[in-house]
């Protein structure tokens, strides 16, 4: 427990640190979300046109039915999984670093689903019927086909957009009475309306543990079952290099993998905005680190196990594609995800790289890049040399894809801005929590204090109810 | 259907041949020893289903509706005879052509995929496209291994200029923007054959060659053969049979001297449309 740096911040100061971030961010967060603002506006307008002429304008055509808005809902989708991760799963091992930082990657992983969720909508060609994927009872009793991945996919998505809500909301409960207590004018009623009447009594802290243990049991199977259902939109395919069975595996590490270096990314850029330094320190980071090291290993085995299963088979369509790829049209792209996304990461292995923020940031962009690019590779090339020759053509991406996809990044970093603003984006009861626990292995009088404060809690309580 | 129908037929649902007591299986043969490569069975389809000539740009971009398609491959040579071929200025021996359509697979990988059912099997074999069902996700274009569907990238017959519109065919829905399409086996003139079959007092019966499909119509060199599979004494099936060619089957080893075939049939997707092999004496 000695390698944290933080054990003697004062609980009341927690508190003010985190409220500050409410009140005063420094004037870059209004510049770059000003800047994000544009962005979706831009987005706003390429997909008003595209919506009004066809989806043509989009440049993708026969045989490359899908393009980036694919690419990008699998790469959105990937990066909402390790916010999960990182809250369930080391909420369950009990992992106390989580504490600074999990909230705003259950925040992350929220916002990444929203913009996730936009992809397949703007993608479909008559957008004004999208509705009809969804199995609502109707006067004709016409079903959607429960077959299609497609409709897996619009069921996953809801079912873990809802869920994650659910998880961040209820993760906030007590951080929102916080807030409450200290707020004035609207954000007093928004407060006093999400905190729903916490008190922090016993009573309420029991079922608040209980609910929130077993939200984290649902997600963590729900979160790999998400990912693998957006991989089964490839799997279940007959394209060659879509067909493959080790797909869902594949994209669920990839999806950790991405995740955990937007963390990265927001690690940096929120203890810099926000002024977090104290809560968010390097060992920390180092953590985090090593995390995304393991799962960037896992996530390289994976895909160098697709290549030689590919390679070993021997199929005729699947071999065409695998060697398009390395040596085709497409192949900057697979060489920049393999250089970006194979072998980058081995730069963590190096403390001095893990403990220095500004290396991590600018190592955590390569990595997304990286990953951005590998689900290029997935969804393109394949379609450029398919089954039938003389369909093959090479296209890329136009003007109104790539706004799109640039208006997407636009989107969550405003999204995610936004939520900052107005939520802690650190939680405080649980670093609270944990600065309590590090004073018990630490000193023993402490302790005494607190089993006062615990005992006047308890009659507190006594007295109310 | 209801789910309760559902589960009071579901031994019947989940049987092997589901339409196998049904009287008719459409199939098609193309003999590439006679076809040409002349383009008039494309035109014909332009014309017989309300296809947009989408103009050159469109064309370069890959945005064509062409529903039949000549595929032109060159062939490099072999054999004694293209030895003079090599070394001159066209070092190909000359083109192939393989008119390619919608092939009708019976275990068709556009269905199971689509999200909302709006290409399905029906009972006389047809993989059918419900133009009004459709919500233009793409995924059945993806999975097609011919690429045989065709999205309406643009609204192409929007703005048909007056008197142009009054050649469209009223027996075929146009189609706007966002919606998949591809080639039906001219499933109006099969409807419209039912109907008049029955006018005359027969269900489940339609004479072989009362008619015909656009593309077969229009072959000058009656390449394309269509017909039902399933009738014993139709042409089609007679075509089929002495090439040993069958449905639901699938063999490596044929005899030396048939030439039907079956495009990409190793993927197991049933395709209704036999192809029978150009011959060519490389050796003379």
């Amino acid at each position: 427990m000695s390698d944290y740096s933080m054990k003697d911040i004062e609980w009341a100061k927690i508190n003010r640190d985190v409220l500050a971030s409410l009140e005063s961010p420094r004037k870059e967060f209004w510049m770059v979300l000003s800047v994000c603002v544009l962005l979706v506006l831009c987005g706003a307008a390429a997909e008003a046109y595209q919506y009004n002429e066809g989806l043509g304008v989009a440049l993708m055509n026969r045989p490359h039915f899908w393009q980036l808005y694919i690419s990008n809902f699998v790469f959105w989708i990937g990066m909402s999984h390790s916010g999960t991760l990182l809250s369930a799963i080391l909420l369950l091992t009990q992992a106390d670093w989580r504490k600074p930082i999990y909230r705003f990657a259950e925040a992350m992983t929220l916002f990444s689903i929203l913009t996730a969720a936009i992809f397949p909508v703007i993608h479909l060609g008559r957008v004004w019927n999208m509705y009809w994927v969804l199995p609502y009872p109707n006067e004709r009793t016409i079903w959607p086909n429960f077959r299609s991945p497609l409709l897996w996919d619009a069921a996953a998505i809801t079912t873990y957009a809802t869920s994650s809500v659910l998880f961040l909301y209820i993760g906030m409960i007590p951080d929102l009475a916080i807030c409450r207590d200290n707020a004035t004018g609207w954000r007093k009623k928004l407060y006093t309306a999400l905190s729903i009447g916490w008190m922090g009594r016993a009573s309420e802290w029991m079922a608040f543990r209980k609910t929130y243990v077993l939200l984290a049991c649902f997600l963590v199977p729900l979160a790999v079952s998400v990912h693998s259902i957006v991989a089964s939109d490839f799997a279940m395919s007959i394209m060659p290099d879509w067909h493959i069975t080790s797909f869902p595996p594949y994209f669920v590490a990839g999806a950790l993998y991405s995740g955990c270096a937007a963390i990265i990314t927001l690690f940096v850029l929120l203890r810099y905005v926000f002024k977090f330094e104290e809560y968010m320190t390097t060992e920390i980071m180092d953590k985090t680190a090593k995390l995304t090291f393991a799962i960037a290993m896992v996530w390289n085995y994976l895909n160098l196990g697709e290549y030689a299963s590919i390679w070993y088979s021997n199929d005729m369509f699947e071999k065409e594609v695998l060697l398009e790829k390395f040596f085709g049209p497409y192949h900057w792209v697979v060489w920049g995800m393999l250089i970006c996304a194979l072998i980058a990461p081995f730069a963590m292995a190096f403390k001095k790289v893990r403990h220095n923020m500004w290396a991590m940031f600018w190592l955590s962009l390569v990595l997304q890049l990286g990953m951005w690019l590998e689900r290029f590779q997935i969804v393109s090339p394949p379609l450029a040399s398919n089954h039938e020759p003389w369909t093959w053509a090479v296209v890329w991406p136009g003007t109104v894809q790539l706004t799109i996809t640039a208006a997407s990044f636009g989107w969550f970093t405003m999204l995610f801005l936004i939520f900052c603003k107005v939520f802690p984006s650190v939680s405080m009861y649980e670093v609270k929590e944990m600065v309590f626990h590090r004073r018990k292995a630490s000193s023993r009088t402490d302790m005494e204090d607190l089993s006062k404060v615990k005992d006047e809690m308890i009659k507190t309580e006594e007295g109310l109810s | 259907m209801t789910l309760k129908r559902m589960l009071e037929n579901w031994s019947d649902l989940r049987k092997q041949d589901y339409y196998e007591d049904e009287p008719y299986m459409w199939g098609m043969s193309i003999d590439l020893n006679k076809c040409i490569g002349c383009g008039s069975c494309v035109t014909a389809c332009y014309a017989e289903n309300n296809l947009p000539a989408v103009g050159k740009e469109h064309y370069s971009t890959g945005h064509a509706m062409h529903w039949m398609r000549i595929e032109r491959y060159w062939e490099e040579p072999e054999g004694e005879a293209d030895i003079d071929i090599k070394d001159s200025d066209y070092p190909e021996r000359g083109a192939h052509y393989t008119p390619m359509m919608c092939q009708q697979c019976n275990h068709a990988p556009c269905e199971p995929v689509c999200p909302v059912a709006a290409t399905y099997h029906t009972p006389d074999g047809l993989n059918a496209q419900v133009y009004n069902r459709c919500v233009g996700s793409r995924y059945c274009g993806n999975n097609c291994p011919y690429k045989v569907r065709y999205f309406n990238f643009f609204d192409f017959l929007k703005d048909v200029p007056h008197p142009l519109e009054m050649q469209l065919n009223p027996d075929v829905s146009v189609r706007t923007k966002g919606v998949m399409e591809k080639c039906t086996f001219c499933v109006q003139r099969i409807r419209s054959a039912k109907d008049a079959a029955e006018d005359e007092g027969h269900r489940d019966y339609i004479e072989d060659g009362s008619f015909k499909t656009a593309c077969q119509q229009t072959c000058p060199t009656e390449a394309i053969v269509f017909g039902n599979l399933k009738d014993e004494e139709s042409q089609v099936k007679k075509l089929w049979a002495s090439h040993e060619v069958e449905l639901n089957h699938f063999e490596q080893d044929k005899s030396e001297d048939v030439r039907g075939y079956r495009v990409l049939e190793e993927l197991n997707v049933e395709p209704c449309v036999m192809y029978l092999d150009r011959v060519r004496d490389t050796e003379a």
